[in-house]
């Protein structure tokens, strides 16, 4: 009966796996595995991806036309937007969500805060790329690596406060503390967001007029462009939730390696209350001696008496 | 569980667990106390005693099972439950750069009470004159622990959580501790107090639980609930008082002077080392622990 | 909640007026600040002159950051944070009053740093009540954002190094907001040029302190 209750304890305890429907199995025996199905999907998305921007990459460099104006530098916008894309919506987007619904008493579940935490970190990532495919891009058409312009300084600025985020996560703590600390933390920031863009694009337009990316950007679109740069958002779009679901599935290995098993925790800590305590230090005051002999010797008795 | 609790506990725990990350502070915990009970808590280190209290102060947040306190759900209750319960804790919570009447003050305004109460309360305490000018951080531990328990005189919580509350105090001190909590009790107040030196506060309680392994592993009564203020002068104990010397309830600072097996346990030959006084330690509450778990 | 915040603002700035950790240690370390700016851009005054807006804003936070570690670090003695708790005060009374006196000692830290300015860079100030304005949204907007991340780090060992790191990104539109309304107030530019900066920083004000009435309570209790 009473390892019964144990169990349900124990399920109750780690709703973050078992709520999860992806997650077989768990910390009992061995390693939580993915299901069938999840690997399935993960290896689907996978080879999706990878074929995706093969396309993408055989479409952008080869059958595409080169720029009027930019010429071949003009490729990069089959890239460079649909990173950016991932980067600041898609991931930072998914990430304020889950952590809301981690937040909402009903909704609570580690799954939503691991999603949170893998779709900040593989957002970095992208965030990254963005920057770094905008540098690229921006040297020979503006001639500077960096200017600050109101959305690369916005873009930077999302960068700060993810990694603040992923900071306040590498903070040792147990994974429900972990998990309230940067739901807050992402809610905080997410909320600043739109005040930091407005901010920024206001610190640039009221000062110095047009921005620098506003020029000469839109060129005409050719047939073929807009085909390669759609398959370029979409391809970029499967690479992220691959890349989401296995940093996900780490988070899980992560939390499973950290944990031991609750199980075992609660009954030794039960086990405790009937052995004999080691070291009576608190009441080393009082003990006749005695008496201490037989007493020591009678309880391990009872206990296999009972056992039996 | 409980024996003959009355109908609205003051505090209940049913099946409590309790986790810190993953170590259970509390591994199920039953226990009921009535209102206007003082219900001591017994054990080793390390056995829940502390977990217990502060689960039921709200600091430790119930993992699973079911905690009312004063009839209500802590979680939903939070601050309202929190003004009419007083927790002496290890830490006595002041601020040092405060001196001790604006420490008590803060203190008793936070929760809501009565600030006429603090005068009185911080006199009853020994804090007069020139000490209510003292900044808390020249305070010695004694005397930390003497404005935590004005703080809590001036309170008036409806239930009363005392953890090693003769810690640090002085022998007079203690001997006013014993009646701060029978007067408390005598205004209707409830009060849980851990201790593992049970024997020091058995005079002023009706009943002992006995913690071990995050659980209530044991259960006495020690009397029926006695409401006069000058509390009775002999340890009421449950069985052979003949044994043991009369124990002054001047809760008398040195232990040596106290009878030397556990005051109280009524098979005191047969008594457990640890001297955690259940009442039968050869054949009762054990097993029935042992079985439950097997 | 209005008693309690009082109550708590009333409790931390005695702390203060006896311990005078923000009169001598953060009010002088933002003179500091204002002097190692001054090195880094002198000996001309025009670039001084100039950058004064933002130097004085950029002093700001720094300061902010130290007045908010010593915000928590009042709490986290002698188990305070679990007295607080105990102690059945209002969340939303504790977060304002705490947000309250972090907000009194930085509006007598931007005074002084005000005084800095005008005499160390040589800033003529046209505009009053604009810079006045500014510094009193930007104050508030700092204090509430603050004391949530203080509250957030409360409970972390290594506060002291992750609090800047995530705080100063966050308060960065109050930096260029304060900046740009200090310009126009310095340069005796129309309130119109400041208009919108004076709504971000209302906006600002209104997200952090609507969000910390809210949640102070479940971050105190999750950390």
């Amino acid at each position: 009966m009473t390892s019964t209750v144990v169990t349900e304890r124990s399920d109750d305890h780690r709703r973050g796996d078992s709520a999860d429907p992806d997650l077989v199995g768990g910390t009992r025996n061995g390693p939580p595995v993915l299901s069938r199905g999840a690997v399935l999907t993960t290896r689907v998305v996978g080879v999706a991806a990878v074929v995706g921007v093969a396309f993408t990459v055989w479409l952008g460099l080869w059958v595409t036309p080169p720029d009027k104006v930019q010429g071949n530098l003009v490729r990069l916008v089959y890239i460079h937007p649909g990173v950016a894309w991932v980067a600041l919506y898609l991931a930072f987007g998914l990430a304020a969500v889950a952590s809301l619904l981690y937040l909402w008493p009903r909704t609570r579940s580690l799954f939503w805060d691991r999603l949170a935490a893998a779709a900040v970190e593989v957002g970095v990532v992208f965030n990254v790329c963005t920057l770094i495919s905008g540098s690229i891009w921006g040297r020979p058409t503006w001639g500077v690596w960096w200017a600050w312009d109101a959305r690369l300084t916005s873009t930077a600025a999302l960068l700060v406060l993810f990694l603040g985020y992923m900071a306040l996560r590498r903070v040792p703590a147990e994974p429900e503390v972990r998990a309230k600390r940067s739901a807050f933390a992402a809610l905080f920031a997410a909320l600043d967001v739109p005040i930091v863009h407005f901010s920024v694009v206001w610190w640039k337009t009221l000062h110095q007029g047009a921005t620098v990316l506003n020029a000469n950007l839109s060129p005409t679109i050719h047939g073929s462009m807009a085909w390669t740069l759609l398959l370029g958002f979409v391809a970029l779009t499967l690479v992220f939730v691959w890349m989401l679901l296995v940093r996900y599935r780490i988070g899980v290995l992560e939390d499973w390696v950290g944990s031991g098993e609750l199980d075992l925790a609660l009954r030794e800590r039960q086990a405790e209350g009937i052995a004999p305590p080691v070291a009576p230090a608190d009441v080393q005051p009082a003990p006749p001696a005695p008496a201490e002999t037989p007493a020591g010797r009678e309880a391990p008795r009872e206990i296999a008496e009972v056992s039996q | 569980m409980a024996p003959a609790a009355p109908p609205t506990p003051a505090l209940s725990l049913r099946d409590v667990v309790a986790l810190s990350g993953r170590f259970p502070l509390l591994a199920g915990v039953d226990l009921e106390v009535g209102t206007g009970e003082v219900v001591l808590v017994e054990g080793p280190n390390g056995a829940g005693k502390t977990s217990l209290l502060r689960v039921a102060a709200g600091l430790v947040p119930v993992t699973s099972g079911r905690l009312t306190v004063l009839g209500l759900d802590p979680e939903r209750y939070r601050t309202a439950v929190r003004r009419r319960v007083g927790m002496l804790a290890h830490a006595s919570h002041l601020y040092d750069d405060l001196n001790v009447r604006e420490n008590v003050r803060f203190a008793v305004r936070a929760a809501g009470a009565d600030p006429g109460r603090i005068g009185p309360a911080c006199e009853r305490l020994g804090l007069t004159g020139r000490l209510l000018r003292t900044s808390a951080a020249k305070l010695s531990a004694g005397q930390r622990r003497r404005v935590a328990l004005a703080v809590l005189v001036a309170r008036a919580p409806d239930l009363w959580l005392l953890d090693e509350p003769h810690a640090g105090l002085d022998a007079s001190a203690r001997t006013l501790l014993d009646e701060l909590i029978g007067e408390a009790v005598a205004t209707g107040a409830t009060v849980v107090v851990a201790s593992h030196e049970p024997e020091l506060l058995e005079p002023l309680a009706d009943r002992s639980v006995t913690v071990s392994g995050g659980r209530v592993t044991g259960e006495r009564s020690i009397r029926s609930p006695v409401a006069d203020v000058p509390v009775p002068v002999r340890a009421v104990g449950s069985a052979a008082p003949a044994s043991g010397p009369p124990v002054e309830r001047v809760g008398s600072a040195e232990p040596a002077a106290g009878p030397p097996e556990g005051v109280g346990s009524a098979a005191p030959a047969a008594g457990p080392p640890e001297g955690v006084g259940s009442a039968e330690p050869a054949a009762g509450p054990p097993v029935e622990r042992v079985a439950h778990v097997a | 909640m209005w008693r309690d915040a009082a109550l708590v603002a009333g409790k931390d700035l005695r702390i203060e007026a006896r311990s005078k950790v923000a009169l001598s240690q953060v009010a002088p370390f933002g003179v500091v600040a204002l002097g190692l700016f001054a090195f880094a851009l002198g000996p001309d005054r025009a670039p001084m002159v100039s950058g004064a807006p933002g130097l004085f804003w950029v002093a700001v936070l720094f300061s902010t950051v130290l007045a908010i570690q010593r915000s928590v670090s009042v709490e986290s003695a002698d188990g305070a944070r679990d007295g607080l708790r105990l102690s059945g005060l209002d969340p939303a009374g504790l977060f304002l009053g705490k947000a309250l006196a972090v907000a009194a000692q930085l509006v007598v830290l931007e005074l002084v740093l005000t005084v800095g300015v005008v005499l160390l860079y040589g800033a003529a100030v046209k505009t009053v009540w604009l810079i006045a304005v500014a510094c009193l949204l930007g104050t508030v907007g700092l204090a509430a954002a603050g004391t949530l991340y203080g509250a957030l780090s409360a409970g972390i060992r290594v506060r002291e190094t992750l609090l800047p790191f995530l705080l100063l990104p966050v308060v960065t539109p109050i930096l260029l907001a304060g900046t740009r309304i200090w310009q126009a107030g310095l340069a005796g530019g129309t309130p119109s040029d400041a208009t919108p900066w004076l709504h971000l920083l209302l906006a600002f004000d209104a997200v952090y302190l609507a969000v910390g009435v809210v949640v102070y309570g479940p971050i105190q209790e999750a950390t």
